[in-house]
Order: structure tokens, then C-alpha cells, then sequence
């Protein structure tokens, strides 16, 4: 344990640890915009200069090591005037579009334009002719916002996915997207959630969103991800890993969708789809691994990279397709709403969401089950657009029949939630009501943060060895050794959704830890834990039988194709 | 005696401009773990204004390549590089492959938009290695974790070929000097490294009899003397060129090194990618913003990443201070 002072007061920090780091998690701000801990220093903003006593200039503190006794001061004359003409030139870069910036209420520049009192237009805007690249219809990267950190390239190399390049030199620099042909965005949205000043970031669906409520000529359901419960207290001060859930009903109809249902209902249907597929595998020598499909930017993988491998991957459908096909079916009927009428909205972790909510095969009767995403980020600047503190609020339940979960759904946020859910009923389903005491809730091993990681669980007497993929940078490896599996959960973001491409930023391994401490928190309060034990979920499910085998299947399952 | 020894008893120092000790450079990469080692010849020689390593390469590459060999055999290392100017490959590849044959030495063609930053010894290692041209941050640093992230020495050609004669017990202490601009006898010469700059002037004729300063170490990042500096030696890359202050406008001079770093910044950076922008910009103006100037220079020399930016307001400063003020 090392002991630094910085402004005269002290800190403990580890060997190893940057000065920045260990200030920032001391709530002292140094400005910075081109490190993230998920990334090796790049040290090119030249923004976060300190004083360290005894070295004659000025240090950046992304890069400076902390060392016992080492005295900090993160202001003074020469400090300031460094950072503030690297800021001036910086924001030069930055073509302002704060009207309908998603990002303008968290935008760092903005903050620090304030705090340091700096003119955002010293020198003259110079990128009003960069390109605006469109990755299908979830991501892009808009070029006259970008001040060339790179981070977005860090992130997408991160992915190990590289299909984000760096083009030209000087100040004609520019992020692209690769001319290789082999190379193909799985619209992960990493890119997005690590860029500082929104240059990569979501396609926008919020307008929309806000036109259709306004015209209050359609029946608007929102739907929420389970993640992104733990997460958006983020954006409202509220600490990391604090539960939101019934604050985010309340914020959702406070916006004026006429419903507010929970993704976690929907996560428990999919677990008991996905257990009694798994099973049906295993018993008709099917193929196998079994690959989850939750992860739409895990699907793209497949499809573009890997589609040899389709026939591996579960053919159910994921929680939104399956919450929306329910209630544009099921609750339509119910509620004697025609199905044109409604409007389902997904606030969800993701951005790959948004090309999954838009694939032709996932209609049922000529309608969508999703009709537009939108991303935490989005929902977050939605509510304080309209000035609406989602702390404030008081907490309302999710509206029935999508309402109920159990804990098997509510870890579906994280990475080996999935898994872990459906083993959860595929052991009760497979052992039959008699056996208690030979299945298991906890699935410990599946859980954490690590790259790969692997389980062997017992269902009914076969053997099944289970991999959790956390992160798709880290697939290759189970991919290369698929004999040696049998069931595999791949989740594209580090962390699962809970990192997800959509998510608040930043999201950082310390913050993507405590969010996913979280989702556990939930399950462990949760008084039933095991999907099957949902009742509406079951009740819908033989509601769906009784429509005959092809709506059914319509409403439960999906198909996968070889793209490009 | 070994030739670590002998190359620090003849106290040699880097001739490609930052004039680190040679010996404690070997020593470093020496003594780093590592199953390979590299040695690369930087003749990269992207300094406007001097042309020793082309002169070296030309008429005494022999010596060159048996610096190189030394360092080899000394490091025990793998592959030797030369990393060599475009237009210098142009003209010396078929001579320089045939003393190369048959040794540990490959010739290694800078690319053509590699420019000045290609010279940066992090960068030359980013380019062999086929990654982006552009410096690498530091630490850790080249000698340690260089090419594939092996130990890799990079010296100038000027440094191997001092290495040879100190291998041979021939230096004496001399270095090579580019003249050049407003003077009727250009060209590379070879004099006691200790000679001031007047003695050099006067010795090639080409001391002026009109009014002049000079810009020693490069035309672009070089240093700015008035005649009343000309008793001290050269430093930095060797080179010395005239300038008739009748002849160079104050703000043209400016202008032209002004778009020399911008044209050549690599766009890492901010106060380089950004600032030298700026600083081009502002100097085109006819109400030049001495002000704004300013701040971006001492941005530039305080906060740059590599060596490119920080040197960048040498000659301005220089210039301002010595001729300038001087002449006014």
C-alpha cells in the first residue's frame, strides 16, 4: 500500500495505480478525455496535467505512476494554461449539436468549458465537412464531433473485431470504418459507450419516440431491459449499483407511455423456451454446443463471421422480441387493442437492439413486436429534457400481465445470467419435481467477470459442460475448442448487458462490477428464482400452444442467416 | 579492449540530434531480457537541410555497415535494419545491397509520406513493423522494447560510422556538417567537433559579407544564431545554413517552418495536431495574433508528445530572440 497526497490531502493507492486514477476515485477531478481503464494509456489529449513535487514540468497523470510519498497538486498557473489551450483546440474540433445531443447533459466538454471558464470558440470550427459513417441502422460515428482520441478504435480492437480504422495524418486524421471485406461491425456500440464526446453513438430513436407519444394516436408500451435498472440511477447521482426498478416505471409513464412492462417477465419466458430446447437437444442428439441468442451482436458475430455455426444457436427468440410479440398477440387480444395500434418501445442496454427489433423474420401477422429502442443513454436524456428527476419520482410496479419475474430473469443483465437461468429450469424440468435436493440455484462458477468461463452441471444424469463468453474479444478461444462443450452463453459487451454499448458512461470494470453485484442482489431478493415458476410466463405459454404450432412458433422462435 | 570501452573513452554521443551517450544506449539494450535483439540504422534523415547521412551513406557506407556489424556482434542480435530516406534508397540501394550481402543487414525503404516523424526512433520501429507511422508512448522506451517488443538499438548513420572508427582506433573527434542556403559553397564537410561556427563559415568561405544569421541542427527545428552567437560549436543534427536577413522576410520564414510541422505532424497529439494547424493559420493572417502565437508555441514545446512538437518552437523562439529583436 502506497500513500500519495494530493492537494495537500492523502490517499492510499496501489502500486501501480496512475495518479489520475487514484484521484478520480477520490473525487478529485482531473480533466482527461482519451484514457478509459479498459484501455492501455494513450496519452494524447494532453489534458491532464498535475504538479509533482520535485519534477520540474508539469506531468500528465494518465501516465505517471504513483509512488509513496508523493506529493500532487492538480492546479497552478503553468497546469492551467496547458489544459486550457488543449482545450480550446480541442473543442475547435467539436462541431456543437447540444439541441439534440443525447449526450448534452453528461458532455464532458460542456462541464469543462464551465469549470475552467474557457470560451468554447477561440479558434473557428474546422470539421464541418467530415462524414457522418452509418453502421447499419444502430450506430454511427459522426465525424464533425469526433477530437480524435481514438478511443472508439481502442474499443472496437478491444472486441477484437477491427473494423475500426485510423485514416490519414495531421489534422486530416479520421476514424473509418476498414475497407476489408472480411472485417464486419456487429453494431456492439463499445465504440459508443467509450466515446467521450458522443461522436460515435447511437442511431437516435428518441425523436420518434417523442413524436408518436405526443400524437397520442397510438397505445405506447415501453418495455425495460433488465440491466438497465442497476444503471441509470448513474445519470441521476445516485451511486453505481443502485436499484431503480420501480423508478424507472415511474419515469417511463411520467414521459406518457400509456404501459410500462418489465423485460424481466419476457427474460423468463425466453430462459423456459431456451431450457426446453436445450433439452430437446440433448435428448434427440441434436446439434450441440447451444449457443444463446440473447446477444443480438453475438447473432451478427455468427452470421457475418461464423455461420457455419447457425445451426448451433438456440432458435428462441430473445426477451424484447419475445415481450413485444406477447404483447402485440396475447395482451392485443386480451385488451381488444388492434395490434397496428400499439407501439412497442424497448429501452434496452444495446445497440445491436435496434437492427435485432428490425429483422424482417421477427414480424408475426405483419407487425414488428418492437417498434423502435431506445438506449439508457436515450431514456436518461428523454427525462431530464423534460426536466424530470427520476429520483423524485415516486415508485410505481410494473403493469400485468408483464410485470412478475422471478430471479432467474433478473441476471440476465450480466454475463452468465443466462446460462445460469436456464440451467436453473432446464435441471428442475429435466430431474421432474421429485428430486429437489439434485438441483441447484447457484450457479457460482459461471459468474465474475473473467473472459471464459466454464462449468460441468449435472441435468438429469448427463454431464453438460457449460462455457460463459464474457465479451466477444474473448470467443475465440471456445469457438476453436467447440468439442469440448455443450452449452454456451456468448455476450458481446464485457460484462454483459450490463456493459452494454447503450449503457450511461462511463462504464468502467469497477462500475460494470457493482452493477452486476446488483443483479445478483435482486435474484438472491427475489422469492421465486427459477423462471418455470412464473406463472403468467407459464399461462402464456400454453396460451401460445393453444394458437396452433406455426403462430406459436412465430411467437417463440426466430431463424438465423449467412450475411455477406 | 572491448568496444563499449573504447566507445566510452572516446565519449561518443548520438549524431542524429539528441546527442545521447552511444555507450549508455548499448549498454541498456545489452543488458535488457530478451531472446532477440534488433539494431536499426536510422538514415532517415528527415531534417530539412542536412544531407550528412546521405553523405555518409554515399561515400563511406563501409564504415556504416561495419558500425552496424559491431553492434550486432556486440548485442549478439538478430537482424540489422537500415532504415533509409526514400530518395537516398533511390540512389545508393544497388551499392548498399551488395556490402550487405551475405550479412544480418536488410535495407528497409522508408516510406515517402513517413516524412519527419518517420525519423522518431519509436516510429521507424511502428513503420518496420507495418503499424501506423507515429510515435509510441514512452516508457517504455525503444532500447528495452522495441521492435516486437524486443530490445532494439537505433543509432544514426553518423553513429555507426564514428563506432567503426573508434573500433579502429581512427576517431578524432569530428563530425560531419551540412552547409547550406545563402552561401556559394554548399556541402557536406568534416571538421573537429569542437570548432565554433564562425571558424567553420570562414574556413569553407562562406563566412557572408551581408547581413545574415543562421539556423544550426535543421532548417526546420534547428536553432536561430545572430552573428554575435557564432563562437559556439553546432549542436543537434549537424548542419549549418545562412540566411541573408535582406533576402528572408521575418514572417515568411515563419510562415515556411510553420507548415513544415504541421504538414508533418503525425495527428496524435493535440497541441501538435491541433496547435501546429492553428499556428499556420494564424501566421497567414495579415493582423498576425502574436498573442495567440505564442500560447501555441509554448503549448507545443510544454505539452507535445514526441520530440517533433517539443522541438517545434525552437526555431521561432529562437528566431524572435536572436534575430528579431536583435536586428530591429
Amino acid at each position: 500500500m502506497i500513500k500519495i497526497k494530493i492537494n495537500g490531502k492523502e490517499f492510499f493507492a496501489e502500486e501501480g495505480e496512475t495518479v489520475r486514477l487514484v484521484a478520480l476515485r477520490n473525487g478529485i477531478d482531473i480533466p482527461g478525455l482519451c484514457d478509459h481503464p479498459d484501455f492501455k494509456p494513450k496519452a494524447n489529449c494532453r489534458l491532464c496535467y498535475v504538479e509533482i513535487k520535485g519534477q520540474k514540468k508539469p506531468t500528465r497523470s494518465c501516465t505517471a505512476l504513483v509512488e509513496d510519498g508523493m506529493e500532487v497538486t492538480t492546479e497552478s498557473e503553468r497546469v492551467s494554461k496547458m489544459r486550457n489551450t488543449n482545450l480550446e483546440l480541442i473543442f475547435a474540433e467539436h462541431i456543437e449539436k447540444c439541441p439534440t445531443c443525447v449526450w448534452r447533459f453528461e458532455c464532458p466538454l460542456l462541464k469543462m468549458a464551465d469549470k475552467y471558464k474557457i470560451k468554447l470558440t477561440r479558434f473557428p470550427d474546422r470539421k464541418a465537412g467530415r462524414k457522418t459513417y452509418k453502421f447499419a441502422n444502430a450506430v454511427e460515428i459522426d465525424g464533425s464531433q469526433c477530437i480524435d482520441c481514438r478511443s472508439c478504435v481502442d474499443a472496437c480492437a478491444m472486441q477484437k473485431i477491427y473494423y475500426l480504422e485510423l485514416k490519414g495524418k495531421g489534422i486530416e486524421q479520421e476514424v473509418v470504418p476498414t475497407n476489408d471485406k472480411k472485417k464486419h461491425c456487429i453494431l456492439c456500440g463499445q465504440c459508443a459507450v467509450h466515446c467521450p464526446v458522443s461522436a460515435a453513438q447511437e442511431q437516435t430513436h428518441w425523436e420518434a419516440v417523442e413524436k408518436i407519444i405526443k400524437s397520442q394516436k397510438k397505445i405506447v408500451v415501453a418495455q425495460f431491459a433488465p440491466s438497465i435498472r442497476v444503471s441509470i440511477g448513474e445519470d441521476f447521482n445516485m451511486p453505481y449499483g443502485k436499484v431503480m426498478t420501480e423508478h424507472v416505471v415511474a419515469g417511463l409513464k411520467k414521459l406518457g407511455f400509456n404501459y410500462v412492462f418489465d423485460v424481466n417477465f419476457a427474460a423468463d419466458l425466453t430462459t423456459v423456451v431456451e431450457a426446453e430446447e436445450l433439452l430437446e437437444r440433448i435428448k434427440t442428439k441434436g446439434v450441440l454446443p447451444m449457443f444463446t441468442s440473447c446477444c443480438p451482436a453475438w447473432i451478427n458475430y455468427v452470421e457475418l463471421y461464423r455461420p457455419d455455426l447457425i445451426p448451433n444457436i438456440t432458435t428462441s427468440r430473445s426477451p424484447q422480441i419475445h415481450g413485444g410479440g406477447f404483447v402485440k398477440t396475447y395482451w392485443a387480444k386480451k385488451m381488444n387493442i388492434n395490434p397496428k395500434d400499439i407501439v412497442v418501445v424497448s429501452i434496452m442496454p444495446c445497440t445491436a437492439k435496434k437492427y435485432e427489433a428490425k429483422r424482417k423474420e421477427m414480424k408475426i401477422g405483419g407487425n414488428f413486436p418492437v417498434d423502435y429502442v431506445l438506449t439508457t443513454r436515450e431514456f436518461s436524456f428523454m427525462l431530464k429534457k423534460n426536466e424530470i428527476d427520476l429520483t423524485e419520482l415516486q415508485p410505481i410496479s410494473a403493469d400485468s400481465p408483464f410485470g412478475e419475474y422471478t430471479g432467474g430473469a433478473a441476471i440476465f443483465g450480466g454475463s452468465g445470467g443466462v446460462i445460469e437461468s436456464a440451467l436453473r429450469t432446464a435441471q428442475f424440468f429435466a430431474f421432474g419435481d421429485n428430486e429437489v435436493c439434485k438441483f441447484q440455484v447457484d450457479f457460482k462458477d459461471v459468474r465474475g467477470l473473467e473472459g471464459v468461463k466454464e462449468a460441468m452441471v449435472d441435468v438429469a444424469g448427463n454431464k453438460l459442460r457449460i462455457a460463459v463468453v464474457n465479451g466477444i474479444g474473448n470467443v475465440k478461444p471456445v469457438l476453436d475448442n467447440l468439442k469440448n462443450y455443450d452449452y454456451v452463453e456468448v455476450m458481446s459487451c464485457p460484462g454483459g448487458c450490463i456493459g452494454g454499448g447503450g449503457q450511461p458512461i462511463p462504464t468502467t470494470p469497477e462500475i460494470r462490477q457493482k452493477r452486476i453485484a446488483a443483479l445478483y442482489e435482486i435474484d438472491k431478493s427475489c422469492e421465486l428464482r427459477q423462471s418455470f415458476e412464473n406463472k403468467g410466463v407459464m399461462e402464456m405459454l400454453d396460451w401460445a400452444k393453444e394458437q396452433g404450432k406455426h403462430t406459436e412458433h412465430k411467437i417463440l422462435h426466430t431463424e438465423y442467416k449467412k450475411r455477406k | 579492449m572491448d568496444i563499449i570501452l573504447k566507445i566510452k573513452e572516446a565519449g561518443l554521443v548520438g549524431r542524429g540530434g539528441a546527442s545521447f551517450p552511444t555507450a549508455t544506449k548499448w549498454e541498456t539494450v545489452k543488458n535488457a531480457p530478451g531472446d532477440k535483439k534488433y539494431v536499426v540504422c536510422n538514415a532517415s534523415e528527415g531534417e530539412p537541410g542536412v544531407k550528412k547521412d546521405l553523405f555518409i551513406s554515399k561515400n563511406h557506407a563501409e564504415r556504416m555497415v561495419d558500425g552496424m556489424k559491431i553492434a550486432l556482434d556486440y548485442l549478439g542480435a538478430e537482424t540489422g535494419y537500415i532504415y533509409i530516406n526514400p530518395s537516398y534508397y533511390n540512389k545508393l540501394a544497388r551499392k548498399l545491397n551488395k556490402l550487405i550481402k551475405d550479412t544480418k543487414i536488410i535495407l528497409f525503404k522508408k516510406d515517402h509520406r513517413a516524412g519527419y516523424i518517420g525519423g522518431d526512433e519509436s516510429a521507424l520501429v511502428n513503420h518496420i513493423e507495418g503499424r501506423r507511422i507515429e510515435p509510441r508512448l514512452r516508457p517504455p522506451y525503444i532500447a528495452t522494447n522495441g521492435l516486437w517488443n524486443y530490445p532494439t538499438l537505433v543509432n544514426n548513420v553518423e553513429t555507426f560510422y564514428n563506432v567503426s572508427l573508434v573500433s579502429a582506433g581512427e576517431y578524432e573527434n569530428k563530425r560531419f556538417i551540412t552547409i547550406g542556403g545563402d552561401c556559394p559553397n554548399e556541402g557536406v564537410f568534416y571538421f573537429d567537433e569542437n570548432w565554433p561556427i564562425e571558424k567553420i563559415l570562414r574556413e569553407t568561405n562562406n563566412y557572408p559579407k551581408f547581413k545574415f544569421f543562421v539556423q544550426i541542427g535543421g532548417d526546420a527545428s534547428g536553432e536561430v544564431l545572430n552573428s554575435s552567437q557564432f563562437n559556439k560549436p553546432v549542436s543537434g543534427a549537424g548542419s549549418i545554413t545562412v540566411y541573408s536577413a535582406i533576402k528572408h522576410k521575418p514572417n515568411d520564414l515563419m510562415r515556411k517552418w510553420a507548415y513544415f510541422f504541421f504538414n508533418e505532424s503525425c495527428g496524435q497529439c493535440t497541441p501538435c495536431r491541433e496547435g501546429t494547424y492553428r499556428l499556420k493559420e494564424a501566421l497567414k493572417k495579415k493582423n498576425i495574433d502574436w498573442q495567440l502565437v505564442y500560447d501555441l508555441l509554448g503549448n507545443l514545446e510544454e505539452t507535445s508528445f514526441c520530440g517533433l512538437g517539443l522541438v517545434a518552437a525552437v526555431p521561432f523562439k529562437s528566431y524572435f530572440n536572436n534575430v528579431y529583436k536583435a536586428y530591429d
